[in-house]
């Protein structure tokens, strides 16, 4: 080997960010671009003549100052890493999913009519349930996507999206029609849901339930796209599916299963957004969750347990919202502005890597 | 003027009119987003480019006083999301779905944002030209109030099919989307040629935004676009790039929108959703229709990274 010897005369700790610098690479370069975000945006907010200063003051404030507004930040987290999961499990194999909104809509739809069906059942019975229906509808909405994709070459991007505004209708159709509380007048809902399927809040916290199993998903998400034969040969296939499929692999199969899975966790967050918030299914499902996990699964370069943190750091920016409108007198779209600004930044950002030396790897310099 | 029944025969009039009416909008989204993708890149941006349009165009009518020069100014912020577009994508492992999807979100923050002190105001209308003078039933006539950004629309169809098949013009965008490879050896730049062709597609879809913003539905608001933006994308590949099919999907996607108000208005009234979901339904139907997995869609170009 020509590099050994040179590799040896090297000092100790040269050597050890020769090894850890391209390990670095995927941390620093997001994070990067993450501030570079920020700083646009406060140059926006200067260019108005309001303080950048106040701006992130007020979201630490109302976001993560105290516990009390940590517990408002992570009681809406859970949608939020759901649906990042929606999109971050297709990615694995170069997918590009983005109506995962439609998934939490039929989701939460399956969820109430199976909860009013089951009304009086106990609490050990009805839940599960119910997020198995939430799940299996997300999953099936999904993972429909996916087949299409490989049955009749529908491209994803664009299946998933008109799906997700048949969805809506389909929400709207049913909660007007056949699945209408007649008590419901001024917004049309499913019948509220007995109170023993309604899912509770954490011991001593402001948080539901939803939060821990989003955790868990992300979690699961994560063994099974590190450490598992699948999720290794999904890897395989996002990177180049023709030698996926020369080396044998069920590229189909991987496919429809990992856009299934994300429609499924999709289709959870439906269900907690009606067990724990609303208490029924209506019009209020439609709140753009989908759209924001996507924003959050490209921040966190699709990698499961990377949704964790970027989901909380959305979510207190989120939650801030109301506080800088009133404190500051900035319209509520502020925060997509700053979401819109930040998730542009992160994806131009993909273009710096492998540009900077100390990434890479001291062998390929040497001729 | 006077209100006759006409029985069932109001539902293909309605039709019609809405089609009319509701076409607008599709029609020159569509077509940006066709000359985008001739030349090898796709704008998924273009709802955010749409809705920014809308806005734009709107507060300056209100501000200046001339529907016009709203939409004028819409069509520059719209080549503005454009340039930037196509800007971005130029640069080496950007992905141009992506972009799109964060211009999408960007566009819409930026116009909910500088668009909250228009909500209220009542911006000058566009102009409408009445071609239902010959008769006297006044559902003809208010069906063919014809908007004369939709006679604009008509002849840049005609324009930009003349150009792709006849002019050098269209002839380099052609070849830029069909090979890089190809353009490169003739001695273009197919960035450049990209660059242009994303922005005048982005002054196109805020063209589209000033008509929602300043004719039909006719005032800003949050909500005022129901995805054409995003649907130009489906159908433009239903048209399967070329300007003339666009202007007849746009048609069809205005007819398959008006048909819920259509039948509402003779009493039909359930389902009302469903019917809103026709275009959506339609398009994934000729999707899948359409579409097959081993080979590239008919005609599509040869650079587009959703059909490759």
């Amino acid at each position: 080997m020509a590099t050994g010897a040179s590799t040896e005369l090297r000092a100790p700790e040269q050597r050890g960010i020769a090894d850890i610098a391209p390990r670095l690479e995927p941390l620093i370069i997001p994070i990067g671009a993450l501030l570079g975000g920020l700083l646009a945006f406060s140059v926006f907010l200067v260019l108005l003549g309001k303080s950048p200063v106040d701006f992130f003051g007020l979201v630490y404030k109302a976001g993560f100052g105290t516990a009390f507004s940590w517990q408002n930040t992570l009681s809406r987290v859970a949608p939020l890493l759901l649906t990042a999961l929606c999109v971050a499990l297709p990615a694995r194999l170069g997918l590009v999913v983005i109506g995962g909104e439609g998934a939490v809509v039929l989701g939460g739809l399956a969820a109430a009519v199976v909860g009013t069906a089951l009304s009086g059942a106990p609490a050990a019975i009805g839940i599960p349930v119910m997020m198995l229906a939430a799940m299996l509808i997300g999953g099936l909405w999904i993972g429909a996507v996916g087949a299409l994709r490989i049955r009749r070459g529908v491209n994803e991007t664009i299946s998933s999206l008109l799906m997700a505004y048949i969805a809506i209708a389909l929400l709207n159709h049913l909660v007007e029609g056949p699945f209408r509380d007649p008590a419901s007048l001024n917004k049309p809902s499913t019948a509220p849901l007995d109170p023993a399927l309604r899912v509770g809040e954490l011991p001593g916290m402001d948080v539901h339930w939803g939060f821990v199993a989003g955790i868990i998903a992300c979690i699961i998400a994560w063994v099974l796209i590190e450490r598992t034969t699948w999720g290794f040969a999904a890897r395989i296939a996002g990177g180049n599916i023709r030698a996926a499929q020369v080396q044998g692999l069920p590229v189909g199969r991987l496919i429809v299963c990992f856009t299934a899975a994300g429609g499924a966790c999709a289709g959870l967050a439906g269900f907690f957004e009606v067990s724990a918030i609303h208490g029924s299914a209506n019009g209020s499902l439609v709140s753009g969750y989908g759209y924001t996990g996507i924003l959050i699964a490209f921040l966190a370069r699709h990698n499961p347990l990377a949704i964790i943190p970027v989901a909380i750091l959305l979510s207190g920016f989120e939650a801030s919202s109301g506080l800088i409108q009133r404190r500051m007198d900035l319209p509520d779209a502020t925060i997509l502005v700053l979401e819109g600004i930040v998730f542009v930044a992160i994806l131009v950002s993909e273009t710096l890597y492998g540009r900077f030396r100390i990434f890479t790897p001291r062998a390929e310099e040497q001729p | 003027m006077n209100e006759t029944d006409l029985g069932l025969w109001a539902v293909p009039l309605a039709m019609i009119g809405g089609a009319i009416r509701v076409s607008t909008p599709f029609l020159f989204v569509s077509l940006g987003e066709c000359l985008t993708e001739r030349s090898g890149r796709i704008n998924l941006g273009l709802e955010g480019t749409l809705v920014f349009g809308a806005m734009s165009g709107y507060a300056v009518a209100y501000e200046s006083g001339s529907a016009w020069i709203g939409v004028l100014a819409a069509a520059l912020a719209g080549m503005l999301f454009g340039f930037f577009h196509g800007w971005v994508c130029k640069l080496p492992k950007v992905n141009d779905i992506a972009i799109g999807i964060a211009l999408m979100l960007l566009g819409m923050g930026l116009a909910f944002f500088f668009g909250k002190p228009y909500v209220q105001p009542q911006a000058p209308d566009l102009p409408a030209i009445s071609f239902g003078w010959w008769s006297d039933i006044s559902q003809v006539q208010a069906a063919l109030q014809v908007n004369v950004l939709f006679l604009i629309g008509i002849a840049l169809t005609i324009a930009m099919g003349w150009m792709f098949r006849t002019t050098r013009i269209g002839l380099i965008v052609r070849v830029v989307g069909d090979s890089t490879d190809a353009a490169r050896s003739m001695g273009l730049n197919p960035n450049v040629v990209r660059l242009l062709a994303t922005g005048a597609g982005g002054a196109l879809a805020g063209v589209g935004g000033a008509y929602l913003s300043l004719y039909y539905p006719g005032s800003w608001n949050e909500g005022l676009s129901s995805g054409q933006g995003l649907m130009a994308v489906a159908l433009v590949i239903f048209a399967r790039w070329s300007p003339v099919n666009c202007f007849w999907a746009a048609l069809l996607f205005g007819g398959a929108g008006a048909l819920g108000p259509a039948l509402q208005s003779v009493g039909i009234s359930s389902g009302y959703y469903l019917f809103y979901a026709a275009p959506y339904v339609l398009t994934l139907g000729l999707l899948i229709a359409t579409s097959s997995p081993n080979r590239a869609l008919e005609s599509a170009p040869g650079e587009l990274s959703i059909t490759k």
